[in-house]
């Protein structure tokens, strides 16, 4: 059973940092602080606050990092929800870094699966011990008392406010949650209602505060020129002539490792008064760098000897059905290989974080993904202990992975130290391209065969890819069946035979996650391919997934040596279930004009995935005139389970479109001599307004199963979709990303 | 050196080839007008010099003279200027950091034009990135608030 209990008014201010400077959470003290609920956490379990103050405000903790998921929304709408609160009359308040809250770590799409039922309970718990206080109020059985709308209502009529109860509500005993009752999903005022973000207001009249508008009472700022090529180190600079820099008050080395995992990499920080005077100071460094053995890294030869491995040689077996290579040489034989660049986040807000460390610790203000692996991290490099670190969270200008890592956040903390003063550390838009945790290059070779039916009978898959791991082990070099569990080891195919192998591939670049990670590339290949052998059958795309799919059944892939990590989830809980992920390819034909007669040089592309426990179908419509490419529709069916707030989940599918778009057309960074050949927008272009089809459109699946990822999923079946579509419009099949190697677009 | 910023005068002292941007931002404490690219390439530094849409971070202060400049800020007192009131109905932010960009680059249109065509949204709003892809919001809700001008 789970325990309640109730916390004081200290640890709700530790643990809220409202009595902080005010600098980023505008609400005031609660002056009650009665009906707050704790839940220590119990292995997995995680907790929430709420609050009352007797003016009848609710304040809800958001404890996951807002970076445009819409989540400081939607949690609390949950809470709110089963509380009975009046959402006008809650305040959302940011909570710090505490192990309190049990993961806070905002990544892989995971805030409303993971904490859908804990924010109903803590609703449900608050709502119980205003109808308790009620009750002792008026004398009556607790029974005949029930919130509504911010009021407790007697069954006679009478009622009274929220605020009211706030003093006695506290001093009722605490319930234990798992025997409290819940909501009838009939009865939901706000779960699964289009409540508008609680950001909106301030983001559109430019009042938000992301982690580059903090600002401290004496802050400096900094810009680092960091080490151009992984495990190069300083050999010279001039601190003199950055300092002839008008503002620039000092230089300061940050010593890096490879590999950083989540510290700073090796850079030389000019410190100055202002922005533009540390970012003027830093050009005049001239520094130089020591040799390293990834200076000779290109990406293009690296990717040429990965695509030959996986299409020459055996590699090792992740995966195995059956017989793979009799059914190889029986049958009609069908084999692609697949090429993708690294890519770079390039979220709108570089990385940006300010530290200010004194005799009593160190504090943090960051636009994070991570408070709890940044208040580790800063405290590892300064060592103290994690408890002296304060880790505020500030709104994120997009993060799409990057900014779970927290090595930003540690530079800050090292200058602060440094020149005992708060210094806030800004990466130019240049920082953050050329020093990204890039999004990995990848090389996939296919094989199938076809028996005279057009049935697939056999599918050989290889993959090379350098693996994440390499960010903490740089001797990683084989991607893992958890990796691999992102589409490539996952695919839900009814074929007899089928073997799934991994060549090595070590890396030499920083290697991270992007918004669905491994599912943009092995998507881009399980996508395109199967569309290869519809064509290569004489089916219809879209009918020939449903039929490669097979019969309805729930997937387990242990029988056959691989084992899936599932997004983190047991299959008890979340199955692979075949007969939603058809179902998502059935409703998207049914919304659009699937099969339709188009003009010369028009094509419809489909393509689908299952990734962060959702199904997604995305179809694209495409125009080929001369080498201009452009889409023209993109049309998207999500089945994430329940949905707490659908606007918000249609608000993520179309930026996943757009974020699939991007790459799909115009996304690679390349290397040469080691360094990332791209800087800024010019050459690392993302999809602008004029690029976008007019017709961008997703659908929810109605379900009522337990809730799935919404913020990354939409991305893995754009590629394959556009690239199918151009293949249908125009008969070219483009096996490499981007586009814009073959179009303009 | 002095410049009009939302109307007021203030003086600064800072090198002339300062970028307005970070003289808004550090100097006068504005920081709705945002860094995302350093190079006139991205748009989220968007303010208004005498009504046109300027990239501040490729602007040195010293040539901003005696033009008046408009920030996010300064658009209207209370959020209530059309276009913010269309991007509240549209919920168009996902995480809001190109906005005050989008939100300048299209008044400055609907200033010069007051019904602009999709293509004439497309042309004048390309010069402002949004990474998490709000652009659908952001064409429907400039559409709606030159409807209501209209009206
Ligand atoms: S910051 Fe000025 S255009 Fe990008
Ligand atoms: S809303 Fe995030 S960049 Fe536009």
């Amino acid at each position: 059973m789970t325990v309640l209990e109730k916390i004081s008014r200290r640890d709700f201010l530790k643990a809220t940092g409202v009595s902080s400077s005010g600098l980023l959470i505008g609400a005031a003290l609660p002056t009650t602080l009665r009906a707050d609920v704790l839940q220590r956490p119990s292995g997995d379990a995680l907790n929430l606050f709420v609050s009352l103050r007797e003016d009848g405000t609710v304040e809800i903790i958001a404890h996951r990092s807002e970076m445009g998921t819409g989540i400081r929304t939607s949690l609390p709408q949950v809470v709110a929800d089963e509380m009975e609160a009046d959402w006008d009359r809650v305040t959302v308040i940011q909570g710090l870094a505490s192990a309190d809250y049990g993961s806070q770590n905002t990544d892989g799409s995971r805030s409303v699966r993971n904490f859908y039922t804990v924010m109903r309970q803590m609703g449900a718990a608050a709502r119980s011990m205003l109808e308790s206080s009620a009750a002792q109020r008026w004398d009556v059985p607790v029974s005949e008392c029930r919130a509504s709308n911010h009021r407790v209502v007697h069954s006679d009529g009478r009622s009274i406010g929220f605020g009211e109860l706030a003093t006695s509500a506290a001093e009722q005993p605490l319930p234990a949650l798992d025997s409290l009752p819940l909501k009838s999903a009939a009865d939901f005022r706000y779960i699964g209602k289009d409540v508008p973000s609680v950001d909106l207001a301030d983001m559109t009249t430019g009042a938000t505060t992301y982690g580059v508008d903090v600002a401290l009472p004496g802050m400096l700022y900094a810009s680092i020129e960091r080490r151009p090529v992984m495990g190069t180190s300083i050999e010279s600079f001039s601190a003199d002539a950055a300092k002839k820099v008008r503002g620039v008050v000092a230089v300061e080395v940050i010593k890096g490792t490879d590999p950083n995992g989540f510290k700073p990499i090796e850079g030389v920080a000019v410190i100055a008064d202002k922005t533009w005077s540390a970012i003027k100071g830093r050009q005049a460094l001239a520094a130089t760098w020591t040799d390293s053995a990834h200076n000779s890294h290109s990406a293009d030869v690296y990717l040429d000897e990965l695509m030959d491995a996986v299409s020459s040689k055996p590699g090792v077996v992740a995966r195995e059905r059956g017989d793979v290579d009799a059914a190889l040489a029986a049958g009609k034989r069908v084999s692609a290989s697949y090429r993708t660049p690294y890519l770079a986040h390039a979220s709108m807000e570089p990385p940006m974080a300010t530290a200010y460390v004194t005799e009593q610790g160190c504090e943090v203000w960051a636009c994070t993904q991570t408070p709890q692996a940044t208040q580790q991290t800063v405290a590892e490099v300064l060592g103290l202990a994690p408890e002296k670190v304060t880790v505020n969270v500030t709104l994120l200008g997009g993060g799409f992975g990057r900014k779970s890592k927290p090595d930003f956040s540690a530079e800050a903390a090292l200058l602060s130290r440094a020149v005992g003063k708060p210094v806030q550390v800004v990466w130019t838009r240049e920082d953050d391209i050329r020093h990204d945790y890039f999004h990995s290059c990848c090389a996939q070779h296919y094989e199938a065969s076809i028996d005279e039916s057009g049935a697939v009978t056999g599918w050989l898959a290889r993959q090379a890819t350098p693996p994440i791991d390499t960010t903490w082990d740089a001797s990683a070099d084989l991607m893992s069946d958890g990796s691999l569990s992102q589409t490539f080891g996952s695919i839900p195919f009814a074929i007899p035979n089928l073997r799934l192998e991994g060549h090595r591939a070590p890396a030499h670049a920083r290697i991270g996650w992007l918004r669905s990670v491994y599912n943009i590339p092995f998507g881009f290949g399980v996508g395109s391919f199967v569309d290869e052998l519809a064509h290569a059958a004489d089916k219809d795309p879209a009918a020939f997934w449903i039929e490669l799919i097979g019969e309805d059944r729930l997937l387990d892939f242990a029988p056959e040596g691989f084992e899936f990590s599932n997004y983190g989830k047991p299959l008890s809980e979340y199955p692979y279930d075949t007969a939603r992920f058809k179902g998502v390819i059935r409703e998207l034909t049914e919304t659009i004009p699937w099969g339709e007669s188009l003009p010369a040089g028009q094509g419809w592309g489909i393509a689908a995935a299952r990734s962060f426990l959702s199904y997604v179908a995305v179809a694209c419509k495409v125009s080929v005139e001369g080498d201009q490419l452009k889409v023209l529709e993109m049309h998207s069916v999500i089945d994430a389970g329940l949905v707490v707030n659908p606007d918000r989940v249609h608000a993520q599918m179309e930026g996943a479109m757009i974020f699939g778009l991007s790459l799909a057309l115009m996304g690679e960074i390349t290397f040469e001599g080691g360094e990332p050949q791209q800087s800024n927008f010019h050459d690392y272009p993302v999809a602008r307004i004029n690029q976008v089809p007019r017709v961008i459109r997703n659908t929810i699946t109605a379900s009522d199963a337990p809730p799935a990822g919404v913020g990354e999923p939409g991305v893995p079946p754009v590629a394959p979709a556009i690239a199918n579509a151009v293949f249908a419009a125009t008969g070219k099949r483009h096996r490499t990303l981007p586009l814009n190697k073959a179009y303009r677009v | 050196m002095k410049i009009t910023v939302n109307g007021k005068q203030r003086t600064v002292d800072v090198e002339p080839d300062t970028p307005l941007l970070w003289v808004l931002r550090d100097e006068l404490a504005m920081r709705g007008t945002k860094f995302g690219c350093g190079a006139g390439l991205c748009g989220a530094c968007t303010v208004h010099m005498d009504g046109k849409a300027m990239r501040a971070c490729v602007l040195p202060v010293s040539a901003v003279g005696d033009a008046e400049i408009r920030t996010i800020e300064g658009l209207s007192e209370d959020g209530s200027h059309p276009l913010q009131q269309a991007w509240a109905d549209h919920n168009v932010p996902q995480c809001g950091y190109c906005q005050s960009g989008q939100i300048m680059s299209a008044a400055a249109l609907l200033a010069v034009n007051a019904m602009p065509s999709d293509e004439e949204i497309d042309t004048a709003m390309a010069g402002n990135i949004c990474r998490c892809g709000t652009y659908p919001r952001i064409r429907a809700a400039i559409r709606q608030a030159a409807e209501a001008e209209q009206s």
